[in-house]
């Protein structure tokens, strides 16, 4: 745990500075095709009840019988998370009621859960790292849904979710601000979708976040803290932080303590209000369900579920900055998304070429990810294939056109590739054919054919350069005077050669002529 | 061991179970003679055995994950009180 406070992480009250301290418990669906404990199919969206069998609606007599993939995806995160694995682990009923609960407790692990304490490296900005600690990883089954809008004196269940795997993953109260929060639940969304245990889509509900927030003075010891429920996007996880923190540091300033409960996050009010209905229903009386076994499996096991394990982020991450000679800020941010990681390393190594890695990436992290974002698409969605960056780098690398019009040819590409090319091409690691199959444009044909070719004859720049001089006697002057005037001279040069001069060659031959 | 009333109320209502002052005297009773037998266990020495799960030494079963359930809502629901469109209907429940 940090022990020592960050003064940049402090907020100010009126008596002084406090600090917020934050754990979490993210619940996040394991991708299987069944549930749990019973065959019954995990889609999201199915009709209501069309997800149900005999078990997960609870009817008597019935009997949970564990789903073995949902065993190897806990052990899996666990694995990804550096964390302990436990051989052993025991099952136990939560006791609660409600109307989504059909059997009146959940099937959760207690005392034994299968994962044990690990740590996850999340990446704050380009110059901070922390480590946040993971406490464990346990198994559980997910409750149904509620729909309280249909009636005004009734609420509807839906039971497709009763019975889905969930994974609960519980960090030590290892953060100190916001941001750290926001970071960590991002790169532990980003872990589970490379080892594919959790889609991580929060809109579905496939990722929730419970988070326990407490403040205290510097130096001080641990304060109350409130758990907010079910926060549901990464950006209300800061904002409820954020709020929470003040609501608390307000009361402790004005002389009251904090009553530890469940709150719940209000988006619209931007407040947090308490769940007083939770509270007296906390006693959960865990007790082991009779129903099941302890879980048991040998280390065999799980050396076999580790040897197939992707390269995870983090691997990724310190391959990228050796092979490539990336700075780890700009491998960090290709490697937050498995599928930008996979298209940058095609567009690297696309044709067997070796090419300026650095540009590549800030081709893909710059140009093709703002164009993504203004179709609300990854860069491994849009139409834009790694050939064609590797086309426009290579391109740029042979002189043949400068960096200023590569974004036109990249415009181009955009804009007359976009209807040819139906949807996402996803096999993005394989071939280079798939790298740039069919109909997409070649970047060295449309320079081509559209004469963009960049002017680095010196004798058609010279005279262009001769023009522009004997055209403008007071601006060479004044050049001559204060050479910063060089610039206008560039510039009109670019615009006699329509963009196509290169501009270093330009720049010399301005600067041999004009005497500065 | 052995409960107070109090107790007897707070577990009643854990259990969503509605019981009327009159009742909760001979719960009470109840409780505590249920209680005080299962209390001689306490008698044994059980230092150093572990729990037993199962009488029968056996590893617990597991399902391939399959789809082998479901598209049953009208069966689901057949016994509800009350549903809609294949939901559950119960009186209102909300945070």
């Amino acid at each position: 745990m940090n022990t020592h406070a960050k003064p940049s992480k402090l907020i100010k009250g009126a008596t002084g500075d406090f600090e917020v301290v934050i754990g979490m418990e993210i619940h996040a669906q394991v991708t299987s095709r069944s549930k749990l404990f019973s065959g019954a199919s995990t889609v999201f969206g199915n009709e209501p009840n069309a997800n149900v069998s005999l078990v997960d609606a609870a009817m008597p007599g019935m009997l949970p019988v564990i789903n073995e993939e949902c065993v190897a995806q806990a052990i899996r995160t666990g694995l990804g998370l550096e964390a302990q694995i436990n051989l052993r682990s025991v099952f136990d009923r939560k006791n609660y009621f409600y109307p989504d609960l059909p059997q009146g407790y959940q099937i959760s692990q207690y005392k034994s859960p299968i994962v044990g304490e690990g740590v996850v490296i999340v990446d704050v900005s380009p110059t901070e790292q922390i480590e946040v600690g993971i406490e464990r990883l346990h198994l559980e089954q997910d409750a149904g849904k509620s729909l309280h809008d249909q009636s005004a004196t009734e609420s509807f269940v839906d039971l497709n979710r009763s019975g889905v795997a969930l994974m609960e993953i519980v960090s030590k109260p290892d953060m100190r601000s916001s941001d750290e929060a926001r970071a960590y639940v991002t790169k532990l969304r980003t872990i589970l979708r490379y080892i594919g245990s959790c889609d991580g889509n929060m809109e579905q509900g496939s990722l929730r976040a419970d988070v326990n927030v407490s403040v205290r003075r510097p130096g001080e010891p641990l304060g109350t803290r409130c758990e907010i429920k079910n926060v549901n996007s990464i950006r209300f996880i800061a904002q409820a932080i954020e709020v929470e923190a003040r609501r608390q540091i307000g009361i402790i300033e004005d002389g009251g303590k904090i009553d530890q409960e469940t709150r719940l996050f209000d988006p619209v009010r931007g407040e947090t209000r308490s769940m007083r209905s939770k509270e007296e229903a906390h006693d959960y009386r865990y007790f082991p369900d009779p129903d099941l076994l302890p879980l048991e499996f040998d280390q065999d096991y799980v050396d076999a579920l580790k040897a197939e394990l992707p390269e995870l982020p983090d691997a990724k991450k310190a391959r990228f900055i050796k092979d490539y000679g990336l700075p780890a800020y700009d491998a960090g941010v290709l490697v937050a998304d498995k599928e930008t990681a996979d298209y940058y390393e095609a567009a690297v190594k696309f044709g067997g070429a070796s090419r300026d890695a650095k540009l590549v990436a800030n081709w893909i992290s710059g140009d093709v990810a703002a164009y993504a974002n203004t179709q609300g698409l990854s860069v491994a969605q849009t139409h834009i294939r790694p050939g064609q960056i590797a086309g426009i780098v290579d391109l740029i690398a042979d002189g043949t056109i400068s960096g200023k019009i590569a974004k036109d040819v990249l415009a181009i590409i955009i804009a007359e590739d976009k209807d040819r090319v139906s949807g996402s091409l996803s096999a993005i690691e394989g071939s280079d054919t798939a790298a740039m199959s069919g109909s997409v444009s070649d970047p060295r044909a449309i320079v081509e054919a559209r004469g963009m070719k960049q002017v680095t004859d010196t004798g058609a720049i010279a005279a262009a350069v001769d023009a522009i001089i004997a055209a403008n006697p007071d601006k060479v002057a004044q050049a001559q005077a204060k050479p910063s005037m060089l610039g206008w001279f560039v510039g009109q040069v670019m615009k006699e050669t329509g963009g196509k001069a290169n501009p270093q060659a330009v720049n010399e031959l301005l600067k041999s002529k004009l005497g500065i | 061991m052995s409960v107070d009333q109090a107790t007897v109320r707070r577990i009643a209502h854990l259990a969503r179970i509605k019981v009327s002052d009159e009742d909760v005297p001979h719960l009470q009773e109840e409780l505590n003679a249920i209680l005080n037998f299962v209390e001689e266990l306490a008698s044994v020495d059980v230092d150093g055995v572990e729990p037993m799960t199962s009488v029968m030494p056996m590893p617990m079963k597991k399902r391939r994950d399959e789809v082998t359930e479901g598209s049953i809502a009208k069966d689901i629901v057949a016994n509800a009180p009350a549903s809609e469109d294949h939901f559950f209907v119960v009186p209102k429940v909300v945070e």
